[in-house]
């Protein structure tokens, strides 16, 4: 019996050795995560209530850079034109990924090697990528009109006409959905077997294991990936920057990260460009928080 | 019991023990433990900053020199520091290519650790010198000898800004109509003969137009879109001007719209979509699918750098330059010519001003500079010119460029530190116009709406700075 305080305070040392030693492995990522994540954030707080030019010492002006933005025209055009970007680009990629993630999840014969085909593309860099899909859209001679032509389809002026140019860059977004395929793959391989084996014994069809069984199963991987997929898509920057220089034709692709690029490099104002980042920060935090209030009604968790 | 064990070089072994009721690490590394990694991390630090730190001065100052260019436009500029290397020993210029030098030097600036010298962009130099983000030149010039007079009027007014001179040209550029000889030929018309004013040149763009049985455009004898580097300034053309260089913007002026009317009158007549369609087969402008270099386009607006390309990509062209058109109404428009030049600046924080100077000195000699622009094929900004230069100069029109800069109606962008917001906008109403989704009173009373309290805010704020009255 004596030894049982001995023991618990020795208990209690280890976990305090353990903690020192953890905090000492841990500390070099401590100081870089505080020196070139924290610091900076917090800083942008304080700067986007200045005028700051990076190279002048930044000037105090309370809410004038937010209320600035309020009456800019080219701050709403581009917060349009990634939202409409994102309503095309999110269920577009999501329906492609799913539809994907399903048929590489068949029982066939050389399964890995589809798999990897259609993982591959989203392992091409971003600005090679761009630039080859600028000659698969040349509206002259590029090849999606050559088959839309072949099919005696119109064939749109992609990267010319305001009206497409925004599909376009949807469609381009659909060629990564590699990543997101794979997420979906690893969900469906949980989805328990009996589950499907109970619906066939009640005579279930492919449609009603989809809609009953697969998708429920499935509801919280397609959470994880709406709610990443809102955060990429409202942060699309590289592909547009490269394929539509200054948002052109008429803006139809000025994008809000490209807004805010051009304000703290072009136009020298980094307390202006802070404010829209915060802004763009708040919209993402609503959309993910209206993205988890719906779910709760239509996301299943195993076990729960 | 399960032992994992990381070695340490001097301070022995780090044991760990994975047995539950041992502690972690024996006794003597426990005491050891913090102060030894305090200590190798110290180590880390001092031997970083041993590897990065510079070796101590012996022999000549190095200046860091940053510059933009690539091919045989930075081995032209390296020929130049390499003579200048030769000429003496006391400095060495390192002559780094950095790409996004605007950029890179901007933020590399604002952290306190420039470069001695940057090559920056013409336009750059309001901006830069607004934020003092570079130092005033006049102090140097005046103890090297170096002042206007020396220079082309306008290659030297793009350096100097509110009363002080704050960058010097590398390589000056001027722009004329360049035409396709054949083009014409095949039209109809004198192949001697390019136009004169800017009625003629629709006229003869009208004839050179050819559109297949479907209807797509095949050949176009000008187009207001191409090459699309200055979309923001053919009201110049039509003699508008963009402010009134004291308060006002002036985008809506008649002048202005008449120049927009003019770029609208193109999509009227050729149609916006076809045009569109046919501009978006072109390519790169460094290529051979260039719409001039494979006469897609008859009548292009070029600078001085156009033969070059023609010489790498199409060397049969059969092509020749004349001054850009002017209305026929304006005769005092005549040979309008958009100027621009590449500069040297001396980055505010750098370590050896005086040095940069130096080297900047020897590209503004007159051997310097004729070096450097005869190997990049432009003219130079100097007015002395010595005969070799034209002589082995490549360019067959290089007089008709070095003459046109040095016309009065030379065209550079507003000297303002909000010219990037302000170009961005003219570009999105070109672009309204040419889509005809805005008409030109529209689309240029838009950016007068947008620009003008903007031009004010920034007025003011350098008034608060001190640095205008």
């Amino acid at each position: 019996m004596s030894a049982q305080p001995e023991t618990l305070r020795s208990r209690r040392s280890l976990a305090r050795n353990e903690a020192r030693i953890a905090l000492l492995f841990v500390g070099p990522w401590i100081v870089g995560f505080g020196v070139f994540l924290f610091y900076p954030l917090v800083a942008s707080i304080y700067y986007s209530f200045c005028d700051y030019s990076v190279l002048r010492s930044p000037v105090w002006i309370g809410m004038q850079n937010y209320a600035d933005l309020v009456r800019d025209d080219v701050f709403w055009t581009s917060l349009k034109n990634t939202l409409i970007y994102a309503m095309m680009a999110l269920p577009l990629g999501m329906l492609v990924a799913i539809s994907l993630a399903m048929l590489l999840n068949a029982k066939v014969k050389g399964l890995a090697v589809y798999r990897t085909i259609f993982f591959l593309p989203s392992l091409v860099p971003t600005i090679p990528l761009a630039v080859l899909w600028l000659w698969v859209f040349n509206g002259e001679h590029g090849i999606l009109n050559y088959v839309l032509q072949l099919l005696h389809l119109p064939t749109p002026n992609w990267l010319g006409d305001p009206a497409w140019s925004k599909p376009a860059l949807a469609l381009l977004a659909i060629w990564g959905a590699g990543n997101s395929m794979v997420i979906y793959l690893a969900g469906l391989q949980d989805v328990p077997v009996d589950l499907y084996e109970a619906a066939d014994l009640d005579g279930a069809g492919w449609w009603s294991k989809t809609r009953n069984v697969t998708l429920p199963m499935l509801s919280p991987v397609i959470l994880f990936n709406l709610i990443m997929g809102i955060i990429g898509a409202l942060q699309v920057f590289a592909e547009p920057y490269v394929m539509f220089p200054g948002g052109s034709p008429a803006r139809s692709t000025y994008f809000y990260t490209m807004y805010l690029f051009d304000n703290a490099f072009r136009y020298h104002k980094m307390g202006y460009a802070c404010a829209m980042g915060w802004i763009m920060f708040v919209i993402i935090l609503l959309l993910t928080m209206l993205a988890l209030r719906l779910s709760e009604r239509h996301v299943y968790y195993q076990g729960s | 019991m399960a032992r994992a064990s990381l070695p340490l070089g001097a301070w022995g072994t780090l044991v760990i023990n994975a047995h539950p009721n041992q502690p972690l690490l024996g006794r003597n590394m426990r005491r050891l433990a913090v102060p030894g990694a305090i200590a190798l991390i110290a180590l880390t630090i001092w031997y970083s900053e041993l590897i990065v730190a510079p070796a101590p001065q012996v022999g000549p100052v190095h200046v860091t020199y940053w510059e933009k260019w690539t091919g045989f436009e930075g081995d032209a500029m390296r020929a130049v520091v390499d003579a200048f290397n030769r000429s003496q020993s006391k400095i060495h210029v390192d002559l780094l290519t950095i790409s996004g030098i605007e950029d890179k030097t901007l933020l590399a600036t604002a952290g306190g650790d420039p470069p001695d010298v940057a090559g920056l962009y013409g336009p750059n130099v309001a901006q830069y010198a607004d934020d003092r983000a570079i130092l005033p030149l006049d102090d140097y010039c005046r103890r090297y000898g170096i002042n206007a007079s020396q220079y082309i009027p306008a290659y030297w007014d793009i350096g100097y800004y509110r009363g002080h001179i704050w960058a010097l040209p590398t390589t000056p550029a001027s722009t004329a109509l360049h035409y396709n000889r054949q083009m014409f030929r095949d039209a109809g018309l004198d192949p001697n003969r390019p136009p004169r004013t800017i009625e003629e040149m629709d006229a003869d763009a009208a004839k050179i137009y050819r559109r297949d049985a479907a209807g797509h455009i095949l050949k176009a004898g000008f187009m207001p879109a191409e090459p699309g580097w200055w979309n923001w300034g053919w009201g110049y053309f039509f003699g508008g001007r963009l402010w009134d260089g004291v308060s006002r913007i002036t985008a809506n002026s008649p002048e202005n719209i008449r120049a927009f009317e003019w770029i609208r009158s193109y999509s009227v007549k050729y149609g916006a979509r076809d045009l569109q369609t046919f501009r978006s087969g072109f390519g790169n402008f460094s290529s051979p699918q260039n719409a001039f270099l494979s006469q897609q386009v008859a009548m292009e607006l070029q600078g001085v750098w156009m033969s070059n390309f023609i010489q790498m990509y199409s060397p049969g062209l059969d092509w020749a330059a004349a001054p850009f058109p002017y209305p026929a109404d304006r005769p005092d428009l005549k040979n309008s010519t958009f100027v621009d030049e590449d500069v040297l600046v001396i980055p505010r924080g750098a370590k050896h001003p005086e040095e940069a100077f130096q080297f900047i000195a020897f590209v503004q000699s007159q051997k310097g500079m004729e070096m450097l622009c005869l190997l990049q094929k432009k003219h130079t900004p100097l007015i002395k010119v010595s005969p070799e230069f034209w002589a082995h100069h490549p360019n067959p029109y290089i007089k008709l460029f070095a003459q046109l800069a040095r016309g009065k109606n030379t065209i550079f962008p507003p000297k303002l530190g909000i010219w990037p917001e302000y170009s961005a906008e003219l570009n999105n109403a070109f672009d309204e116009v040419t889509l005809l989704k805005k008409t030109p009173k529209e689309a240029l009373e838009a950016v007068q709406q947008r620009m003008q309290p903007k031009l004010d805010e920034y007025l003011r704020i350098l008034r608060l700075r001190g640095d205008i009255r």
